[in-house]
């Protein structure tokens, strides 16, 4: 059901948009290319691919931690890296990304260092202090909060002169909260440049997408906001790219806000906490499977003699060096001094946060650390 | 210097601000042409634009919402909320984001926000219109609160509240808007946050309140200066962080104290003040604590407020009940 691009025109979101109920993809699970290739070098190319296969490793070893009870609850991501990094690999460095909390591969795309990400779901609140280059906003639990807060900074940007984007994330549970109707109705008033990235993964912890909405699409949302909204396959990362890119360069113009639906697949649980075999059949699993995100790049890339099956397996290989260090470093953290838990409340510790910390102190003076061997 | 009233000095304060700083932003319900319902943002719209003072689709969750992530942006919003009635809308925002932002990603992003709405009761108003919320962000750790109580202070603190590097919930008791006149200087000044105000020195006991209610207790004061009671009046004019210092070196003096407030008491601010006043002074007290507050219950509506609502009557009835002990 690609849609057919004339002329050989690369296809325009316009173009999509007609077809709003249709998601788009560019490139099919063979590597083959429905359109003319987004402008893309190879070296691109090769780091899309290189971040899909970070965040996937990534994904393994952590939950393989958590599993040791070496990293508190994970929400893994593997199978929606084309839906984060094909979106995210459209920002600039000024602009500003909004995760929910599955989005490891787009904060590690823009910036995230991965050993942060491990840091904060290894319950130290350090792991959200992003680069000071790095413009990241920390995970938001609160389903769909982030949304307006997306809209806020973009609407900032614009007041300030600035052509400064924002990307957002969050999933197809999270179109049921009011704050994605709120922050989708106040971009389309402002016309803010605001990107809003639905990762459809069809299920929102065990609900099925279509008991989320009657919607025949999320994508359709966004006409009763008087706003743009495509749907796209999420797996596509080359689809993805194109669209969000020019979803950016629409909403920099001036041109309003987008919604875009990307059509994706978590292969595990919502997260540690969860077993998904009480509501997936492992078929759809495998079917899914067969989409594959990364398998699909690495088949392109092959397919235009920039890649090989010898360089693939010196990637995964390198990578896999790259996530044992991280592992490392991580568990090499020292115990953090308990001030850091009152710091940063206000800007300035008030006297009761002053003596609560002197009280604290004293305890552990008298009584021992009782945070000694907790992990 | 002119005379104002606390809703113009809150006018005033804005004008300034804005003229000051060119990142400040108004934005809410009404807040544009209309010039809010209560008029607090008058004239800003033709002086600064619809950029900066912009009317915003009806949605309170939103309107923080969104000034938080401009406030993590760079620039300074000033969300208003029409009436605190719809505060809880907003809640969610407040409690899980603004409150904490700092803190989660260890300062590197801030919210340096003030949210004015105005507040607490007493101008016979709808159902919704005359609550007073302050317990519910006192409880939140990373807030400040602030309540004036006369066009003064109510400039001077909103000045700070917008320098302030921390969101701040800066409730307006509409009751005295225009009740009030008193002399403004016309330049931008500041009263620091955190600081309370001894409005009338005393020796026997000390009355703790703020905002509208301040007013109430002067009332009562003077009455009981009629039958020889020396009461110290404080205003806290910061309801959190508050001024401990000004509250303990005063009870410790006076032995004595009344709490004063609209809210329901359960969990409130009088329950706060009472068990600081255990930890620190207890050995000074010589009556038990006295709370003048409302029921609680569900704010009454307007017809039978005045049952509800602490009065100078029921305040010196608070009054003689710690001096009789």
């Amino acid at each position: 059901m690609a849609t057919k691009s004339k002329a050989n025109k690369p296809v325009t979101v316009k173009d999509v948009f007609k077809n709003k109920f249709t998601p788009y993809t560019l490139l099919n699970p063979d590597g083959t290319l429905n359109g003319p290739a987004p402008d893309l070098s190879p070296e691109q190319l090769q780091a899309m691919h290189r971040v899909m296969v970070e965040a996937r490793v990534f994904d393994e070893r952590a939950v393989n931690l958590q599993r040791q009870g070496r990293l508190g609850t994970f929400a893994p991501l593997s199978g929606q890296e084309a839906a984060q990094v094909g979106s995210a690999f459209a920002l600039r460095k000024t602009d500003w990304l909004f995760p929910s909390y599955r989005e490891h591969a787009a904060c590690a795309l823009h910036g995230q260092p991965w050993l942060d990400i491990l840091k904060y779901w290894g319950g130290n609140e350090d792991g959200s202090r992003v680069p000071d280059d790095v413009n990241i906003f920390p995970v938001a639990i609160p389903i769909a909060t982030q949304i307006i807060h997306a809209v806020g900074a973009a609407w900032a940007a614009k007041i300030q002169g600035k052509d400064d984007a924002t990307l957002v994330f969050f999933g197809d549970g999270g179109t049921s909260e009011g704050d994605f109707h709120e922050g989708l109705n106040f971009a389309g008033v402002f016309k803010t440049a605001t990107v809003f990235l639905c990762q459809n993964n069809f299920y929102a912890i065990s609900l099925p997408r279509e008991s989320q909405t009657s919607s025949e699409s999320i994508a359709q949302k966004a006409i009763s906001y008087g706003i743009e909204g495509i749907q796209v396959d999420g797996n596509d990362v080359l689809a993805m790219y194109q669209m969000t890119k020019e979803a950016f360069d629409r909403g920099r113009a001036g041109e309003g806000p987008t919604l875009i639906e990307a059509q994706t697949y978590r292969y595990g649980p919502h997260t540690t906490a969860d077993d998904p075999t009480r509501y997936r059949d492992s078929a759809e699993v495998d079917q899914w499977k067969e989409r594959d995100p990364i398998e699909r790049l690495k088949n392109y890339m092959i397919s235009q003699s920039i890649w090989d099956d010898g360089k693939e397996e010196a990637l995964w290989e390198d990578v896999r060096a790259q996530m044992a260090k991280v592992v490392e470093d991580y568990e090499a953290l020292p115990e953090r001094p308990v001030e850091e838990i009152f710091k940063y409340t206000f800007e300035e510790m008030p006297w009761h946060l002053e003596e609560q910390l002197a009280e604290l102190k004293d305890f552990i003076a008298e009584y021992g650390n009782p945070n000694e061997g907790h992990h | 210097m002119p005379h104002l009233t606390l809703i113009q000095a809150v006018n005033d304060a804005l004008h300034l601000a804005m003229k000051h700083d060119d990142r400040v932003v108004v934005l809410g319900e009404d807040v544009g042409e209309n010039g809010g319902v209560f008029r607090a943002t008058e004239g800003l719209h033709d002086t600064f634009g619809e950029d900066r003072v912009v009317d915003t689709p009806l949605a309170e969750g939103a309107i923080l919402g969104a000034a938080i992530g401009m406030a993590a942006y760079g620039i300074r919003p000033i969300p208003e909320i029409q009436f605190t009635g719809f505060m809880p809308m907003v809640f969610d925002h407040m409690v899980s984001h603004a409150s904490r932002l700092r803190w989660r990603t260890r300062g590197r992003f801030t919210c340096p926000l003030v949210l004015r709405a105005p507040y607490g009761s007493g101008i016979h108003a709808p159902e919704h219109h005359s609550e007073s919320h302050e317990a519910y962000y006192m409880h939140t750790p990373g807030l400040k609160v602030v309540v004036p109580s006369n066009p003064y202070d109510a400039k001077g603190l909103l000045i700070s509240a917008i320098k302030d590097p921390n969101p701040v919930l800066f409730f307006e008791p509409k009751r005295i808007y225009r009740a009030i006149r008193q002399e403004v200087p016309e330049e931008i000044y500041e009263i620091p946050l955190g600081k309370a105000a001894v409005v009338n020195e005393g020796t026997d006991v000390t009355v703790i309140t703020f905002g509208s209610m301040t007013h109430m207790a002067k009332e009562a004061i003077t009455r009981a200066s009629e039958q020889g009671i020396s009461a110290e009046l404080i205003d806290l004019r910061t309801v959190w962080p508050l001024d401990i210092d000004t509250i303990s070196t005063s009870v410790a003096k006076t032995g004595r104290c009344v709490i004063v407030q609209e809210a329901p008491r359960a969990a409130s601010f009088s329950s706060e003040i009472l068990t600081l006043i255990h930890e620190k002074v207890f050995d000074s007290l010589q009556a038990p604590v006295e709370r003048v507050a409302g029921f609680d219950t569900p704010m009454p509506y307007y017809r039978m407020e005045n049952y509800y609502l602490p009065n100078a009557n029921r305040i010196l009835a608070g009054i003689n009940n710690v001096l009789n002990f």
